[in-house]
C-alpha cells in the first residue's frame, strides 16, 4: 500500500510538469490595479470587447494584483499590451526594447493630483501643500503609481526639502487611489494624494462625502497614463498589427467606454514625452 | 529564590518581548476602529453566497493547489528524508523551507508569470524541506528491530520497505494529512499575490468593503477545513491527487527565456550587472543592509518577541476552552469552534483583515499572529488534558487550572512553543507586504520597483534568520529536554 500511494503521488506529480497548453494567438492586455478591481474588470472586459471587434483576433484582459505584476507580465512577453500609469510605463517600456507608448488619454497630457486632508484636520484649500500636514499620517496610494506615489512624493521633498517619513509622522500605502480616498474619509489616514480622475468620477457617482475629507492642494500638470505596446507584436499577429492597435484605440468612441476610464477620447503619445517622468523617478531614487 | 529552567526560560522571553513592546511600534490609527470591525462582523453574520462569481472556482483551485503542491512537496521531501543524514541536504532543506511560500511565489512570478507551475512549486519547494525533516525523523524513531529479524542477503529496498515503512506508516499518513490542511491555507493566501485561489477573491471583497462577501469566502473556507475528515479519505485520495493538476486552472505560457533571463541578469546585483567595480558592490550592498536589511531585521526581531509570548499567553487562556475538566458540552463545543476559527484562517489573512480595521502598526500583526499560532498551541495542550486523570477530590475552578493542569501541561506546551518560534518569524517577515516594516516590506518594495537583485539579498537574509532562529529553538529545546511532535 505504502508502495502504490508513493507511485501515484510521484505519477501525479510527473503531470504537473507536463506544460499547460496556451492558446497561442490570443491577443492579451492588462492593465495596472489603479481602482477597485470590480471597477477595472468590468471596464477592461468592455475593452477587450471592443479590441476583438476591431483586431479580428480573440482579445483577452487578464486583472493583476500589483503594478509590479503588470510590468512583469508585460516584460514577459505575457501580456502584448498595457494600460499603464506614467511610471509604471516607463519602467516597463524600459525593460523591453523596442516597446512604445501608443495613445494616451485626453486628460493625461495635463494630469494632474488633489492631496486631501480629513475634516479633522481643518486643513482648506490652498495654493501651495500648507504647513500644516507636518506631523500629520499620511498616505500614498500603491508604492509603484505616478500619481499615488511619485508625484506627491516629489513634490513633498520639493516643498518641505525632507523625505515624507520626516514630514509626516506616518506613512502608508493604501494600494490604489480607490482606498486611499476611503481611508482618508474615514480618518485612517489623515492626508492623503489621490489621482484626480479617480476623485472627480467618485464625486460625480456621489460617493463622496465631502464634510468628511476636503482637497486641500492641486499639483502642477505631468502626463501620466497611457497605453503601451511591446515592440515584437508585428512579428507574432503580423505586419501592422502595431498600427490597427493603436487605430483601435484612438477610434475609442463609445461614451461608456470612455465615461468609464474616464477619459474624453484617446490621442497619439510616444516615449519621449515621458521623459519628465523617468527625470523625477531618477531623482526620488526608483529607478536607477 | 530558586526557579526551575523552564521558569527562567519563560520569565525571560517575557522580559524580552516586554522590552520589545517600548520599542515597536503599537498603535491603532483609525479613527472609527470599532465600528470598522462591527461592520466586517455584520458581514459576516450576513454571508452573501452568490454575488461572486467566482467562488466556488476559487475554492476549486484553492484545493487543486493544494492537492498537487502538497502531494509534489510529500514525494521530493519523502526521496530526501532517505539522504537526510547528509549535511548538504540537511542544510539545502532547512534553506528552502526557511523561504516563505509567499516569497517563492514572488520569485516564481517574476519568470513563471501567471502559470499554475508558480504556484505548485510555491508550495511544493518549501513543503519538501519540511516533510523530508520529518519523514526522516519519523524514520529515525522507528523500531531497529524488524529489520534485524531479516534473513541475512535481504536487500536494501525490500528492508526498507518491510521493516522501516510498515512501522512509521500511520505516523507518516497523519503527519501528510496534517501538512494538507496546511497547504490549502497556503493555497488560500497565494491568491493575494495574484493567482486564482481564494486570497484574491477575498482581497478584492476586502479591500472594497464588501463585507458579506467575503464573510461567505471565509465562511466557506472554514467549512472546507473543518470537513476535511469528510471529504479526504485514503481511497479517495489518489483520485484527488491524480486529477487535481487538471483544475489548477489554465494561466499564461511560460516563456523560457524569461527564466533564463531572470537567472542570469535580473538577480545580478546592479553595480557587477553594469560592469562596475567592486567598490561600486561595497556601496549598493552597504547602501541595501543599512536602510533596509537591518531596519527590516530590527522590526522582525521585535514582532516575532511580542508575538510569540503573545501566543503563549493566549494558549495558555483558550486551551481550558476545550478541556474536559472545566465547563459543560455546550462551552467546550463553542470553544471548539473558536479555536477551529482561530487556527483555519492563515495568519496573513487575520492580519490583513485586522490591518484594514485598526490601520498599520505592528498590533494587528501581532493579534493575527497570537490568534492563530495560540488557537494551534491552545487546542493541541487542550486536547493533552483531556488524557489527564485528576484524583476525584481534585481542585476545581481556577485552583484546578493554575495547580493541576498547568504544571502538568508546561512542558510540552513549550515545546510547542519553541517548535513555532522560528514559524512565527518566518509569518512575521511575510506580514511586512501588508504594509508592517517587517523584512517582507523590504522584499516587497524591491519586487515593485523591480529590483530582483535587491529583493534577492533581502529573501536571503530572510531565509538565514530563520535558519538562526530554527536552530536557537532547537537549541533551547535541548537544553530543557522538551519533545514534541511536529505541528503545522
Amino acid at each position: 500500500m505504502a508502495m502504490s500511494f508513493i507511485r501515484k503521488l510521484m505519477l501525479s506529480s510527473l503531470i504537473v510538469l507536463i506544460p499547460f497548453a496556451a492558446s497561442a494567438q490570443t491577443f492579451v492586455f492588462t492593465a495596472i490595479p489603479d481602482e477597485d478591481e470590480s471597477k477595472l474588470v468590468e471596464r477592461f472586459r468592455g475593452i477587450a470587447d471592443y479590441l476583438q471587434e476591431e483586431l479580428d483576433v480573440e482579445v483577452k484582459y487578464i486583472p493583476v494584483k500589483s503594478y509590479a505584476a503588470a510590468i512583469s507580465a508585460f516584460r514577459n512577453n505575457q501580456v502584448q499590451l498595457a494600460w499603464f500609469g506614467g511610471l509604471s510605463g516607463v519602467q516597463a517600456r524600459a525593460l523591453v526594447p523596442g516597446s512604445e507608448a501608443l495613445a494616451q488619454g485626453v486628460e493625461d497630457e495635463a494630469f494632474y493630483n488633489y492631496f486631501i486632508a480629513h475634516k479633522s484636520t481643518g486643513l482648506e484649500m490652498s495654493d501651495t501643500l500648507p504647513e500644516g500636514v507636518r506631523g500629520k499620517t499620511f498616505t500614498f496610494g500603491s508604492k509603484g503609481s505616478t500619481s499615488g506615489r511619485l508625484i506627491p512624493e516629489y513634490h513633498i521633498r520639493n516643498i518641505f526639502n525632507e523625505a515624507p517619513e520626516d514630514v509626516f509622522s506616518r506613512v502608508g500605502f493604501s494600494g490604489n487611489h480607490t482606498r486611499t480616498l476611503r481611508l482618508v474619509e474615514a480618518g485612517t489616514y489623515e492626508v492623503g494624494a489621490i489621482n484626480y480622475a479617480v476623485w472627480e468620477k467618485e464625486l460625480e457617482n456621489g460617493n463622496i462625502n465631502t464634510d468628511d475629507v476636503k482637497v486641500i492642494w492641486k499639483t502642477p500638470a505631468y502626463p501620466n497614463y497611457q497605453w503601451s505596446i511591446r515592440g515584437d507584436i508585428d512579428e507574432r499577429y503580423g505586419d501592422g498589427f502595431m498600427d490597427k492597435v493603436r487605430e483601435a484605440l484612438l477610434a475609442m468612441d463609445d461614451p461608456e467606454l470612455l465615461e468609464s476610464f474616464p477619459r474624453s477620447g484617446f490621442i497619439p503619445t510616444s516615449n519621449e514625452n515621458y521623459e519628465p517622468i523617468r527625470s523625477v523617478a531618477e531623482q526620488i531614487g526608483i529607478l536607477d | 529564590m530558586y526557579l526551575s529552567p523552564t521558569a527562567r526560560i519563560s520569565l525571560l522571553f517575557l522580559a524580552i518581548a516586554v522590552s520589545a513592546l517600548f520599542f515597536a511600534d503599537i498603535a491603532i490609527t483609525t479613527a472609527n476602529p470599532w465600528r470598522d470591525l462591527g461592520q466586517f462582523f455584520l458581514g459576516v453574520a450576513t454571508p452573501d453566497f452568490f454575488s461572486t462569481e467566482g467562488l466556488a472556482t476559487a475554492l476549486l483551485r484553492t484545493v487543486a493547489f493544494a492537492f498537487v503542491g502538497v502531494a509534489l512537496g510529500a514525494a521530493c521531501g519523502f526521496l530526501l528524508s532517505l539522504v537526510y543524514r547528509f549535511y548538504p541536504v540537511r542544510m539545502f532543506c532547512a534553506f528552502i523551507r526557511a523561504i516563505h511560500e509567499l516569497f517563492w511565489a514572488l520569485i516564481f512570478l517574476q519568470f513563471f508569470g501567471f502559470h499554475p507551475l508558480t504556484g505548485v512549486l510555491a508550495i511544493a519547494i518549501p513543503y519538501s524541506g519540511i516533510f523530508a525533516k520529518v519523514y526522516s525523523e519519523i524514520l529515525e524513531e522507528s523500531d531497529p528491530g524488524p529489520g534485524r529479524l531479516l534473513p541475512p542477503g535481504t536487500g536494501v529496498v525490500s528492508a526498507f520497505l518491510y521493516a522501516r515503512i510498515p512501522d512509521c506508516w500511520v505516523q507518516m499518513r497523519t503527519y501528510t494529512a496534517y501538512r494538507l490542511e496546511c497547504g490549502l491555507r497556503s493555497s488560500a493566501i497565494l491568491g493575494f499575490v495574484g493567482l486564482p485561489t481564494l486570497g484574491f477573491y477575498l482581497e478584492t471583497s476586502f479591500s472594497q468593503g464588501l463585507y458579506s462577501e467575503a464573510g461567505a469566502m471565509l465562511i466557506m473556507f472554514y467549512v472546507l477545513i473543518a470537513t476535511i475528515p469528510l471529504w479526504v479519505k485514503p481511497k479517495l485520495l489518489p483520485i484527488y491527487v491524480l486529477s487535481a493538476p487538471f483544475f489548477l486552472g489554465e494561466g499564461m505560457p511560460i516563456v523560457w527565456g524569461n527564466v533564463e533571463r531572470f537567472f542570469t541578469e535580473d538577480i545580478i546585483p546592479a553595480p557587477i550587472r553594469n560592469g562596475e567595480g567592486l567598490a561600486d558592490l561595497g556601496a549598493w550592498f552597504n547602501d541595501l543592509m543599512l536602510n533596509e536589511a537591518l531596519p527590516g531585521i530590527w522590526n522582525t526581531v521585535l514582532l516575532t518577541q511580542i508575538a510569540l509570548v503573545a501566543t503563549g499567553i493566549l494558549a495558555l487562556l483558550a486551551f481550558p476552552l476545550i478541556s474536559n475538566h472545566f465547563g459543560g458540552p455546550v462551552r467546550r463545543t463553542s470553544g471548539h469552534v473558536f479555536l477551529v476559527i482561530a487556527r483555519s484562517t492563515p495568519e496573513y489573512i487575520l492580519a490583513y483583515i485586522l490591518l484594514q480595521l485598526w490601520g498599520p502598526s505592528m498590533l494587528p500583526a501581532a493579534v493575527a499572529l497570537a490568534l492563530h499560532n495560540g488557537g494551534i498551541i491552545g487546542h493541541l495542550i487542550g486536547r493533552q488534558t483531556n488524557t489527564v486523570l485528576l484524583r476525584p477530590d481534585a481542585p476545581t475552578g481556577f485552583n484546578r487550572y493554575s495547580w493541576e493542569l498547568v504544571p502538568r501541561v508546561y512542558r510540552s506546551f513549550l515545546a510547542f512553543l519553541f517548535y513555532r518560534w522560528e514559524i512565527i518569524m518566518r509569518e512575521t517577515a511575510i506580514l511586512g507586504i501588508l504594509g508592517i516594516y517587517t523584512l517582507g516590506l523590504y522584499v516587497d518594495s524591491a519586487i515593485q520597483q523591480i529590483r530582483f537583485d535587491r529583493a534577492m539579498v533581502l529573501i536571503l537574509i530572510t531565509a538565514l534568520l530563520n535558519i538562526g532562529i530554527d536552530i536557537l529553538g532547537r537549541y533551547i529545546r535541548r537544553k530543557l529536554a522538551l519533545q514534541t511532535m511536529p505541528t503545522c
